[in-house]
């Protein structure tokens, strides 16, 4: 658990939020973007809000910590553009 | 943390067939890719051998989900996916059948070979993904489209009432019955299990999206605003037993909703077979 997040943030969300520590590691999903159709499927059901819409309307992690690896993202992803580097 | 380890999310991608171009052909947020990644899965954590499996298809946006499958496939004639499939598993019933059809091509034009291989009890797995609406064709009003609801064949909307498949699947005798949409895919992952598992005929609806064509005509939205329809508007079984007829209206009931043990198709026709063979000596 990194201390990073948690900084200015009052105690209302402790830094459990995540079993994941993606500090060290790679990404938490690898998101294939040639194969991506920009569908917005995954960014509106994320429950975490891990994406944003790029230029082209696919989806980039900007909160990557957030990310609990709930699996909805890459089990809707209609053309298997998503995968995930944790599970 | 250079090695590249497998995870289960990397499932789908072995199973997609080499030399294919992706993306697929369907829409962007089709519903038809949900359904092949939750197929993917169920068929993955049964661990069947791949050599071992037919998928057939009709004609429709749903029926092209075979051919990306890394399996033996059969792209066969509009509605005559359930006749295709029946002859392969006549010929050889060791093999797993899985037939992918949409609702046109299963209830208007296969509507006849549908009902029949339901009363057969054949070991086939079907999987009906419906959207309501013939996609491919541009749009027309399908046996599933609801009475009200727009197509480009009822502009005004449709004044037929609509087919249930699974109530139509479990008069004419299919021995396990489904539902489920593409938004609850851990749900349909679970249901595609069962029915692959089920000896019989089974069917599964999979309740999916043409924010194409109806989504669009009938002011629905994109695949977003169509998705959390199917959250809004479906309902589990055991919390639907519990509903008036009136309440239900315009819901879809998801679950097992039907499940009965009756004898197979094939295993019969192997004991005639057998007695008619030893009479003979």
């Amino acid at each position: 658990m990194t201390e990073s997040k948690t900084a200015g943030a009052p105690e209302s969300k402790p830094a459990s939020k995540s079993k994941y520590d993606y500090t060290n590691g790679p990404m938490p999903l690898e998101i294939n973007l040639s194969w991506c159709k920009a569908c917005n499927l995954c960014i509106a059901l994320c429950p975490k809000q891990v994406f944003e819409p790029d230029r082209d309307g696919k989806p980039v992690q900007v909160r990557p910590d957030d990310c609990t690896q709930c699996t909805i993202c890459w089990v809707h992803c209609p053309d298997f553009a998503i995968t995930s580097n944790y599970k | 943390m250079a090695t590249v380890t497998k995870q289960k999310s990397d499932v789908v991608l072995d199973y997609l067939r080499p030399g294919k171009k992706f993306p697929s052909v369907w829409c962007p947020g089709c519903g038809n890719g949900i359904v092949m990644g939750a197929l993917i899965r169920a068929i993955d954590k049964l661990g069947w051998d791949r050599d071992n499996i037919a998928m057939v298809s009709g004609i429709g946006c749903s029926s092209r989900l075979p051919i990306y499958l890394d399996v033996h496939t059969l792209h066969s004639t509009h509605g005559r996916a359930l006749p295709f499939a029946t002859g392969i598993k006549f010929a050889k019933p060791g093999m797993k059948v899985i037939v992918v059809t949409g609702d046109g091509d299963a209830l208007a034009i296969g509507g006849n070979h549908f009902i029949h291989a339901c009363r057969r009890n054949i070991d086939i797995t079907a999987i009906l993904i419906n959207n309501n609406i013939y996609g491919m064709t541009g749009g027309q009003g399908s046996p599933t489209t609801p009475a009200e609801k727009i197509s480009t064949t009822t502009p005004f909307g449709n004044v037929e009432k609509q087919f249930d498949p699974c109530q139509l699947a479990i008069g004419a005798g299919a021995s396990y019955v489904a539902r489920t949409t593409v938004y609850h895919t851990p749900h349909m992952e679970k249901m595609l299990l069962a029915a692959l598992e089920h000896k019989g005929f089974s069917l599964v609806e999979a309740v999916s999206n043409c924010h194409t064509y109806f989504g669009r005509l009938n002011r629905q939205g994109d695949a977003v605003a169509m998705l959390n329809l199917f959250k809004e508007n479906s309902v589990m079984k055991g919390k639907a037993s519990k509903m008036t007829d009136e309440e239900l209206k315009g819901k879809w009931v998801l679950g097992t909703l039907h499940e009965h043990e009756a004898t197979e198709f094939c295993d019969e026709y192997q004991k005639l077979v057998d007695a008619q063979m030893s009479k003979r000596g």
